[in-house]
């Protein structure tokens, strides 16, 4: 009992799991920066900003429905403080594992950007209805994408358990390989899911103020800004879980520094893509994901249908 | 979906100065666009008449930020001609020099902040630092960053060196490998070219039509540029291309702009090989003939025209100042049509909007039933009384007790 609580609230769970995400918000600012050309943030901006804005004033629009406007956050945090959970992280075996927890984990990534939908359509501001309509057809977009690059290892590993996956890739690491397609889809799937460029349209400052979180200050505001942090660290542990099922097997200190190691990897990747490209409008988002990024993904699939049936 | 009215300004993100655009949009599909001015106005022309000549000098040259050469040489060419001040040919060369550096980082300064407007501040940051290099050319060259303040009645305030000279053609060599890059990643980044091309569409024939200058007219492959066309300070002494575009979108703008700046640096360069020797000016009378000038000056934006009516005294009778912006803001609602939300501040920037430079007037319109008015200074200042009086604070025996006092 006490050692669950201690799971779920300090290691691996909330505490880490804010600290972690801040740090790689901290990488992720100062890789941007860098490769911009700037100097970049010292290493406790994130944890500065956050406590500051959790130290300003909260203000609620009064046209706003104020029991959803701050559930929202709260529910954003939520769910992808569970979500990560079921991901193994330095060991084969995450914190709970059940047969069929892929899908659940899938599910409880799309959680926050329905908060995020419904957060900014109960703001009722013009700005925040506006981006908030954006979050949602934008989710349509890369969600299917995202699901079938997940899909597609599983398929090949014949679990729907991302423990089981991870020990199935342990037993054949060189079969990783052939899900490098997925891979790829995966990351520009999760790139749309964290809205930033070239996907950041739900909260495109020079068009739509702050989008989906024009009303939210204080807070509320760190809460999401909280959620999205985490969420990042979330996508990118299921990334590194599912495509780079490596060093799993050299016990906890080993296995940490790996993942974390993973992590960067893939946060530093995220980084390169919003520093070079440009902010798409949203039907030529939707177009890219419906006629590149499925595709993509549907041939992941049919690689590893063929394959399964091959090996 | 119905139809939505979302206001863009006066205050928004995506504009750096006051100015309201009211959108009606239809899904992310922009129907029509309402504009409204005035958020701004400074009332710079009135303040003109009520100054000396050289202290409106100084005053003219703060109408804008970027283009502060243009607008102050543009002022001083019209005085100069009526006063009939033959201006000495090496000041003429460093007032060149000036302006087509002061186009150098108002045209860099845009190119980050397109960049910024589709989300690509990586654009942003890289030719924002490059800027630096133009803006500390300048610094050295004239003193300050902005406004320069080396234009004199007569000639310049300050003379260049020879080392300053070399100095500014290894710069050019700086610039113009720079520039070369951004020419590469404006012809080959796919989600640049994306977001530019075909957005902003204005026909060649709009352009004519609705008058635009300057970089928003040459991309409509208007081929008009009063450097070539009416050759003031030392352009008719030097060769250059004007660069114009069939593109007729914001893509075409930019690559007009970035051409600009590769012609720019070889102006420069002609500039430095041929600048004379001699004095860099002559005394100029500190009461100005009777007479009135119009002058025109190719600003980075734009056509800037200045008109000046001097009546004998050390006071201009009338200055009426023309930016560029003003020309061209009429095609912005044109640029607008068919085009989506996500394009609004790309289509806005790609004039190069300078709103404040712009205003001349100020039109009160009632937010209960939509007229326009314009409010007498006795009526405003009797409306802001009445407006404290609800608040609890009485101003009107403030304002008496203070001038009793002052004896004013």
């Amino acid at each position: 009992m006490i050692l669950s609580l201690f799971n779920l609230l300090i290691f691996p769970g909330f505490l880490f799991l804010s600290l972690f995400g801040l740090a790689m918000e901290f990488v992720d600012r100062k890789l941007y920066a860098r490769m911009q050309n700037r100097i970049g943030p010292p290493w406790f901006q994130p944890f500065a900003d956050f406590i500051k804005l959790a130290a300003k004033e909260e203000i609620i629009p009064e046209e706003a429905d104020p029991v959803m406007f701050r559930l929202m956050p709260v529910f954003a945090l939520t769910a992808v403080v569970t979500a990560f959970f079921y991901i193994p992280l330095w060991g084969t075996h995450s914190l709970f594992a059940f047969n069929g927890d892929l899908i659940v984990v899938i599910y409880l990534l799309t959680l926050p950007t329905l908060a995020f939908f419904l957060a900014g359509w109960h703001s009722t501001s013009l700005f925040a209805m506006i981006g908030a309509t954006r979050t949602l057809t934008q989710l349509f977009a890369y969600e299917v994408p995202l699901f079938m690059a997940v899909l597609a290892p599983a398929l090949l590993a014949g679990t729907w358990s991302l423990s089981e996956m991870t020990v199935f890739y342990q037993v054949h690491p060189a079969y990783a390989g052939f899900n490098i397609i997925g891979f790829i889809v995966a990351l520009i799937a999760i790139q749309g899911k964290l809205e930033r460029v070239p996907f950041d349209i739900p909260e495109a400052e020079t068009e739509i103020v702050g989008g989906t979180f024009t009303e939210y200050s204080g807070r509320l505001l760190a809460m999401f800004r909280m959620a999205i942090d985490i969420e990042a660290v979330v996508c990118a542990s299921l990334v590194a879980a599912v495509f780079l099922p490596f060093g799993f097997g050299l016990g906890p200190a080993w296995g940490f520094v790996i993942y974390v190691f993973k992590v960067l990897i893939i946060i530093a990747l995220l980084a390169l893509l919003r520093t070079v490209l440009a902010r798409l409008r949203i039907e030529q988002m939707t177009i890219f994901c419906w006629k590149v990024v499925a595709p993509a993904a549907l041939l992941q699939l049919l690689i590893n249908l063929i394959l399964s049936g091959v090996l | 979906m119905a139809n939505i009215k979302i206001p863009i300004g006066p205050q928004h993100p995506a504009l750096k100065e006051p100015e309201s655009f009211s959108i009606t949009l239809n899904g992310e599909t922009i129907i029509s666009m309402d504009m409204r001015l005035g958020y701004n106005h400074r009332g710079i022309e009135k303040a003109c008449e009520e100054r000396t000549y050289i202290q409106a000098m100084y005053l003219v040259e703060r109408v804008c930020g970027i283009c502060s050469h243009s607008h102050s040489t543009c002022f001083i060419q019209a005085v100069e001609e009526i006063a009939g001040l033959a201006v000495p040919p090496r000041a003429l060369y460093i007032r060149t020099i000036v302006s087509e550096l002061e186009r150098m980082h108002s045209h860099l300064l845009w190119l980050g902040v397109a960049g910024h407007e589709i989300g690509f501040d990586t654009l942003l940051m890289y030719s924002w630092r490059d800027r630096e290099v133009v803006m500390d050319t300048l610094a050295a060259l004239t003193g300050n960053r902005v406004n320069y303040g080396i234009n004199t009645f007569g000639g310049v305030r300050r003379d260049i060196s020879k080392e300053q000279l070399d100095g500014l053609l290894k710069t050019m060599d700086v610039l113009e490998e720079r520039t070369k890059y951004y020419i590469e990643v404006a012809s080959q980044e796919m989600t640049l070219i994306k977001r530019l091309s075909g957005v902003g569409y204005l026909s060649h024939e709009d352009a004519v039509k609705l008058g635009a200058v300057g970089p928003t007219g040459r991309a409509s492959n208007v081929d008009a540029d009063v450097r070539r066309d009416d050759p003031y300070l030392a352009y008719k002494d030097i060769e250059f291309k004007v660069i114009t575009d069939t593109h007729n979108d914001v893509f075409g703008r930019t690559l007009v702009r970035v051409g600009e700046l590769m012609q720019s640096y070889s102006m420069i360069r002609q500039l430095v090989a041929k600048i004379p020797e001699g004095p860099v000016t002559v005394k100029a009378p500190r009461k100005m003939p009777a007479g009135e000038a119009l002058s025109r000056y190719e600003a980075p934006r734009g056509e800037d025209v200045h008109y000046v009516k001097a009546n004998g005294t050390d006071k201009a009778e009338r200055v009426k100042i023309r930016a560029p912006t003003l020309a061209n803001l009429q095609s912005v609602a044109k640029m607008m049509e068919n085009n989506r939300l996500a394009d609004v501040p790309i289509i806005i920037a790609a004039i190069d909007p300078c709103f404040s430079c712009t205003d001349r007037m100020v039109q009160i319109k009632h937010a209960d039933h939509g007229r326009q008015e314009t409010l007498s200074w006795q009526a405003l200042h009797a409306q802001s009384l009445e407006w404290y009086r609800k608040q609890g604070v009485d101003f009107a025996d403030l304002n008496a007790k203070m001038s009793r006092r002052m004896k004013i």
